[in-house]
């Protein structure tokens, strides 16, 4: 058979071809260009509006930035280190780099302090962040408000020494007796971490402040972009607990306590952010004790917290109300009471689903943070506003102060916005 | 041989109040509530002291004093004679009048951004995921601050325009774009005009009484009548027609620059642009996650099905896809019209006076009436965003999906 075919057919080939190069229009960025930016006329007209406003927007400010001035006195001296060209003048930013960062009060012998309470955040938020870390770096995440405390208001050692003391011996007696009861656990570490403070005040002298390590700053000398950051990591922190606190409540059968919940978070959220801070700087002051004279900071953070706290319990809400009915159920069929059903149970997955959400209310915070500058504190914006641009050397240099603000918010935003996609990816553990 | 237990009918005892679940909750209401009223007796008691200390009382009679300060942009007669109320009136309308402005050109941007993330065209989708992530990570703040130095530091003073060899010029004679705000041609309503804009709403109406005529003809008899440009012709043309029938009687007053200034014309002072565009580009950004995430949520195949039963793609945008995004995009965007509302109030920082500058500002800083003021700027906000609340709630309800 095989000797008549091969007559009939002229040629045969024996070997295969060598493979040939897709043609230069199918494949490549060709291929990539004609799909993705030129699909069709519309399409095409589309992205050349598109490169022709990246075109403008880069030739306008890659000049600026790159012709900038990093060294002058003044905003004259750029302008003749410029000469007439167009150029960012830097400068600015270098010269007051301090007060920035630090405000215009702390004393500078003491930026070191701050500098070092923030490296050391990063150390203690860690362990928080990523659970693949030792767990035992979180006791020092458990030490680290109080040394940061110190580092950064001075001051005897023996107050935050006290606090610390207070808090672990409260925590000792709520570890003893949750078992026998959450209620009594909880309530008893209070009562406990209170007897500490009391006595533990009696024994620091007035005047141990005068000469300690340390040097005291007073509250109102803290600015820039510290007091930024200093607000929104506390208030974060604080307003979680108490978020979870509210949104437990609002949950609960117990209708008063229902709807004291109700009433505190739907108040709170009904009103700006700016109303509570004219609370803290005109108004709360009335609420407390004649004698007492709490300082504008701790005003501030009180009604930060609470704002903060009545968004995140509306948050964790969704994720209580996330979870399937099967799981309470299951709690109950176990023979869980309340608080270890609460704790073990419910709070573990529902604070789980609701992370995506406390992250966004977390990065809304802090951005919010800038408005303290309404209430006359020098934060980063107050700096700029107040005294940088009032001085008579930096008159007029709004872009380069603006930008650089706006800079550090984006860097700290989008990477905590990233870091919660990371975690939303790296908690789910349901297949799809 | 089953026999049902009673519960063990023993008497009272005080230890039930804690280990008896029937009772439990009743002693922890209690114990709250008791809480409650003891915390709020000490602040009152607190607040009573100081205030006493201080020799000041709670009084709203300043409301009726002569507030002796000047607003510059008002929405009514206003001048710095009137109360103090009569100037917190002009603030509540300028709350409203900002919130309403940023609201429209928020959605705007927010619906153009969130469809353009979506195109399949790459650059444009990346440059709008540029857009979004700058606008939504830095802080509102920060951009009325930029928009309103832009406006005051970039656009030429009034006296620019003056001159012979003016450096700036009248944008078509007449919008002016200064410093000190943009000056806009008023209309004049003369005699007989009210006749035109009565033809005007009745046209509008007329629209919508074609639009549902085509709609019943449609289902009625399948003929399909075109709605575009009709609808145009019916909204502009007797319009246009009376206008010139009536002899033109609608007017414009363009700004015209006398002395030192610009006279006539509407003036939108600088800082109502600074918080209008601020607001609405920063939240524009926000409502584009919503717009995209609402496109997405609807699935592939209620595209395709829609496709398959022989839909053309205008219609499967606006009969299968956008009703059901809506659903998913209205309660967000709602709650993003609140935020445009309280955010208003960060006014203050560039001296627009909303209820915040001037019953949280001037006022309170004139009468040192603290709390009363800031009790009643808190009033206002609380009204605004429960009423928000109650049309959100209401509108829920009515598109929930219909579960049998």
């Amino acid at each position: 058979m095989s000797d008549t075919h091969a007559h009939t057919v002229s040629f045969v080939r024996t070997e295969t071809l060598p493979e040939r190069e897709p043609p230069y229009a199918a494949s490549g960025p060709v291929k990539w260009m004609r799909e993705n930016l030129f699909a069709t006329p519309a399409n095409g007209l589309l992205t050349l509006v598109a490169l022709y406003v990246i075109y403008v927007a880069l030739s306008g400010v890659l000049p600026w930035i790159f012709n900038g001035v990093w060294n002058a006195g003044s905003l004259t001296e750029c302008r003749e280190i410029l000469d007439g060209t167009r150029g960012a003048c830097f400068a600015v930013l270098s010269e007051r780099w301090p007060q920035l960062i630090f405000g215009f009060k702390y004393p500078p012998e003491y930026y070191w302090r701050p500098t070092v309470a923030f490296l050391l955040l990063f150390v203690a938020v860690a362990p928080v962040l990523f659970f693949d870390l030792p767990r035992k770096l979180l006791a020092f995440t458990a030490v680290y408000p109080f040394i940061a405390f110190w580092l950064i208001w001075g001051g005897t050692v023996l107050s935050p020494v006290l606090a610390f003391v207070g808090v672990a011996g409260g925590a000792m007696v709520y570890q003893k007796l949750v078992n026998r009861s959450f209620a009594a656990g909880f309530f008893g570490g209070i009562v406990a971490a209170y007897v500490i403070w009391k006595i533990g005040g009696f024994l620091i002298p007035e005047t141990a402040s005068d000469n300690a390590m340390l040097g005291a700053v007073p509250s109102r000398d803290l600015g820039g972009f510290m007091l930024n950051m200093m607000l929104g990591v506390t208030c974060v922190t604080l307003s979680v607990p108490i978020g979870i606190a509210l949104a437990l409540g609002r949950q609960s059968s117990m209708p008063l306590i229902k709807w004291i919940c109700v009433v505190f978070i739907e108040f709170i959220r009904g009103v700006p952010l700016i109303t509570l801070l004219f609370v803290a700087s005109v108004m709360l002051a009335y609420f407390f004790p004649p004698e007492s004279s709490v300082d504008l900071f701790l005003r501030v953070v009180i009604m930060i917290t609470m704002f903060s706290a009545a968004y995140i319990a509306e948050v964790i809400r969704g994720g209580l109300a996330a979870l399937p009915k099967g799981q309470y159920e299951g709690a109950d069929s176990l023979g869980l009471d309340y608080a270890q059903a609460t704790r073990l149970i419910i709070l573990p997955q529902a604070l789980k689903i609701s992370i995506p959400g406390i992250v966004n209310i977390a990065v809304g915070l802090f951005k919010d943070t800038t408005l303290v500058s309404v209430i006359s504190m020098f934060d980063i914006l107050g700096m700029i506003r107040g005294p940088i641009l009032a001085s008579t050397e930096w008159n007029g240099v709004y872009w380069e102060l603006l930008g650089f603000a706006a800079l550090l918010f984006f860097v700290v935003c989008y990477g905590i916005s990233q870091y919660s996609q990371w975690l939303e990816r790296r908690l789910a553990t349901d297949h799809r | 041989m089953t026999t049902m237990t009673d519960p063990p009918q023993g008497s009272f005892r005080l230890s039930m109040l804690l280990y008896d679940t029937r009772y439990r909750s009743m002693t922890f209401q209690a114990i709250a509530l008791l809480t409650l009223i003891v915390a709020i007796a000490y602040l009152t008691n607190n607040l009573l002291v100081n205030l006493a200390a201080q020799g000041l009382n709670i009084s709203y009679g300043f409301l009726a004093d002569p507030a002796g300060y000047d607003i510059d942009q008002r929405l009514i007669e206003y001048d710095n004679q009137m109360s103090h109320s009569r100037a917190a009136l002009v603030g509540v309308l300028n709350t409203l009048l900002v919130a309403f402005l940023a609201c429209m050109m928020a959605t705007i941007f927010g619906v153009i951004a969130g469809v353009l993330r979506l195109s399949k065209n790459w650059l444009v989708s990346k440059l709008m995921a540029f857009y979004v992530e700058i606008f939504r990570n830095i802080p509102v703040l920060i951009w009325i601050i930029i928009i309103y130095t832009i406006m005051t530091a970039v656009l030429p003073p009034p006296n620019a325009f003056r001159g012979d060899n003016a450096t700036s010029s009248m944008l078509m004679d007449m919008f002016a774009f200064t410093n000190r705000g943009i000056y806009l041609p008023a209309p004049v309503w003369g005699p007989g005009s009210m006749v035109v804009v009565a033809v005007f709403i009745a046209s509008v109406f007329g629209v919508f009484a074609y639009r549902r005529y085509a709609k019943t003809l449609l289902y009625s008899t399948g003929q399909l009548l075109p709605t575009g440009w009709p609808s145009l012709v019916i909204l502009l043309v007797p319009t246009i027609l009376m206008y010139f029938i009536m002899g033109r009687p609608v007017g414009l007053d363009t700004p015209a620059l006398q002395g030192f200034n610009f006279r006539g014309g509407i003036k939108v002072g600088a800082p109502l642009i600074a918080l209008w565009f601020a607001l609405s580009i920063y939240t524009g950004a926000f409502i584009a996650e919503n717009v995209r995430a609402g496109i997405q949520a609807v699935s592939k195949g209620q595209t395709e099905a829609a496709g398959a039963l022989g839909l053309r793609p205008g219609r499967i945008m606006n009969l299968v896809v956008l009703p059901q995004a809506l659903r998913v995009i209205i309660p967000p965007l709602i709650s993003q019209y609140l935020n445009i509302t309280k955010n208003s109030s960060l006014a203050i920082a560039v001296g627009y006076m909303d209820i915040t500058g001037t019953l949280g500002g001037i006022t309170l800083n004139q009468t040192g009436r603290a709390i009363e003021c800031v009790l009643l700027l808190m009033l206002f906000y609380l009204t605004i965003s429960l009423s928000i609340s109650a049309i959100m709630n209401v509108y829920n309800n009515s598109v929930k999906l219909k579960e049998r």
